[in-house]
């Protein structure tokens, strides 16, 4: 018998193996971090962790949707170019509004509020393709990646929007909390008439971007593990017959499940334009495969069924650091892909050869 | 005579020009292990499937508890408290047994107030003592279902019909792929089924398993119910004899 075998093998890996097979990730991503801090400059300051956190940011929030999207066995390819798309559309609606009259404090949420309003129309359509059509999520999520990159375009007429309103940039590079020792404790406001030297000795704490990434990974990690829903998504990606006999509205739990995914990269979108103030369709173009590999190195399987909102932390985290040590240790920036890309290769071999070592609960 | 549970008449399927289930009438009591026999082809399952709402008769009638039902979907089936357990189990298996028991009808308790999260310790809990009720040991509910025996997998697959009040349950199969000690499990399970008066029907071609569980055989062939016996009454020669007819063109002919 097939599991019984399996179960002989989970035994004789041993308790060591077992261990190394669920926690490499973790592992790999201290290895990175002693490598870098043995090799860079200043790679274990306060402000370089914090700027790893920052970079991890996309990569966490589109790999938390394609989380969801894996667990039911499914992948979206658009998440990349959708969350260019949430980046133009909320771009462009801070410039409409600004133009309506709107003052700043108004036109800046509610075109981040419409903006994620509008993100859902490419799950929905990506939902509705695979549910209901049957069409295979790799193929209706890649004709979306074509579609959304399109539009995108056309909306942003070929080059990046500009003429936003000017505190839009506040939010994603300010931090919560600033400290100037023996001087003052700011939250949100960074310390103005400060001197010069104050100034540099002033500790800048958990940048609002980070914060606001978290909460909704926060939200969802909790949707995933502690609601009927969650479960459901761990069923369908079991066994779609088990789920569909147990009485599970299918298709209507995977239309959702694609909408959560593009939410999140447009929730993306929103906060690229709010750290860079501008908005550009190419926004996240690359940043797919960033999301798919997260999740893949944070032990879900691409074959469904397995995965959780810790691991795709972690795969997020070790991109991050990656990216950062490179740059910290002024390897080209091209070089990251294929290192990336290694990775996913290896991640999805040990997925595939040692699904014993890898058999994890949720 | 007591009440009926189940009462199938004229009950009739065709697909195209084959006729899959002809006219076929039949009856289950309370408290009652029928089985249903007959060679692949015969219309056992196709039958099965009508009664657990998966196809839909094309003549016939359907009464449950003395009332007439028409059922659209399998949900149907299940609100009315018809179980079916299918011969590959349809059970996840990348969650553990609880899960699968409450797949689909969670247990869920307030969270701040207003959120419903999953009630794990009720779910345990009541697992527990459905399989308590079933008399099966899972060495641990935490267990993942592709870590479980056939024989400890099928428990929880009955578990899971029996918790929501079955008041018919349907086996298709259910020894098929198991051990002998598993089997004799799963037939000792069909007993307490019996002696907590809820009527069973099983499809088997272990004829060993028909002769030592059921108390009445329902024989079919080419869609038309050919004969009734009462267990006890008749033996596998007969049985065999009735089910491949006269002639042996049965077993040729593609399963269903």
């Amino acid at each position: 018998m097939p599991d019984a075998s399996v179960r002989k093998n989970v035994k004789s890996a041993g308790r060591v193996g077992r261990w190394l097979g669920r926690n490499w990730a973790l592992l790999f991503l201290l290895l990175e971090v002693v490598v870098f801090s043995a090799l860079g400059t200043r790679f274990l300051s306060l402000e370089n962790l914090q700027n790893i956190f920052v970079a991890c940011t996309v990569v966490l929030l589109l790999g938390m949707g394609e989380t969801f999207v894996i667990i039911t066995g499914g992948i979206d390819l658009s998440v990349g170019f959708v969350m260019g798309f949430g980046a133009v559309i909320c771009a462009k609606f801070m410039v409409l509004l600004q133009a309506a009259g709107l003052p700043q404090g108004a036109s800046i949420p509610l075109a981040a509020l419409i903006c994620l309003l509008i993100g859902l129309v490419p799950g929905l359509v990506n939902g509705t393709l695979v549910a209901r059509l049957k069409v295979p999520p790799f193929l209706a999520t890649f004709g979306m990646y074509g579609v959304a990159y399109g539009v995108s375009e056309i909306i942003s007429k070929n080059t990046p929007i500009s003429g936003l309103p000017s505190a839009a940039g506040v939010i994603g590079n300010e931090y919560l909390l600033y400290i100037v020792p023996r001087k003052m404790v700011s939250f949100l406001i960074r310390p103005q008439n400060i001197t010069r030297p104050e100034m540099r000795s002033m500790l800048a704490l958990i940048p609002i971007i980070v914060v606001i990434a978290f909460i909704f990974v926060g939200i969802f990690a909790f949707l995933l593990r502690r609601t009927r829903f969650g479960r459901h998504t761990y069923a369908i990606g079991g066994s779609i017959d088990s789920a569909l006999r147990a009485g599970i509205n299918v298709p209507s739990h995977l239309t959702r499940i694609y909408m959560i995914s593009s939410f999140f990269a447009s929730l993306s979108g929103v906060l690229y334009v709010l750290k860079y103030v501008t908005g550009r369709a190419d926004a996240g173009s690359a940043r797919m495969l960033d999301a798919v590999v997260a999740v893949v190195i944070g032990g879900a399987s691409l074959y469904g069924g397995t995965g959780a909102v810790k691991g795709t932390i972690i795969g997020a985290l070790i991109i991050a650091t990656l990216e950062t040590g490179m740059v910290n240790l002024s390897i080209p920036y091209h070089n990251r892909y294929i290192v990336i890309g290694g990775i996913l290769v290896v991640a999805v071999l040990i997925d595939q050869f040692f699904p014993e070592l890898v058999g994890r609960r949720e | 005579m007591e009440k009926a549970m189940l009462e199938v008449r004229s009950l009739t399927k065709r697909f195209g020009g084959l006729v899959a289930v002809d006219h076929v009438d039949m009856q289950v009591h309370p408290g009652e292990v029928v089985g249903l026999l007959g060679d692949n082809g015969a219309g056992k399952s196709t039958l099965i499937k009508m009664v657990s709402g998966v196809y839909r008769p094309d003549e016939g009638r359907i009464f449950f508890q003395g009332k007439e039902v028409k059922m659209g979907s399998p949900m149907d089936a299940l609100e009315l408290g018809i179980e079916t357990l299918y011969q590959d189990l349809a059970l996840a298996e990348n969650l553990d047994a609880y899960s699968n028991i409450f797949l689909g009808r969670e247990k869920t308790k307030p969270f701040l107030g207003f959120i419903q999260v999953l009630d794990h310790d009720t779910m345990r809990a009541e697992s527990i003592k459905v399989l308590k009720r079933l008399e099966i040991e899972i060495p641990s509910l935490h267990n993942q279902i592709q870590n479980l025996s056939g024989g400890q997998r099928q428990a929880v697959a009955i578990g899971r019909s029996i918790y929501w009040n079955a008041k018919l349950l349907i086996m298709d199969e259910p020894t098929a792929a198991l051990g002998v000690h598993e089997q004799r499990k799963v037939l000792d399970l069909v007993r307490l089924l019996r002696s907590q008066n809820i009527p069973v029907i099983v499809i088997s071609h272990q004829l060993y398993d028909i002769f030592s569980v059921t108390d009445r055989l329902v024989i079919m062939r080419r869609g038309k119910k050919v004969a009734e016996r009462i267990t006890k009454d008749t033996t596998p020669e007969e049985v065999v004899g009735i089910i491949t007819g006269s002639e042996e063109v049965e077993r040729d002919r593609p399963p269903e």
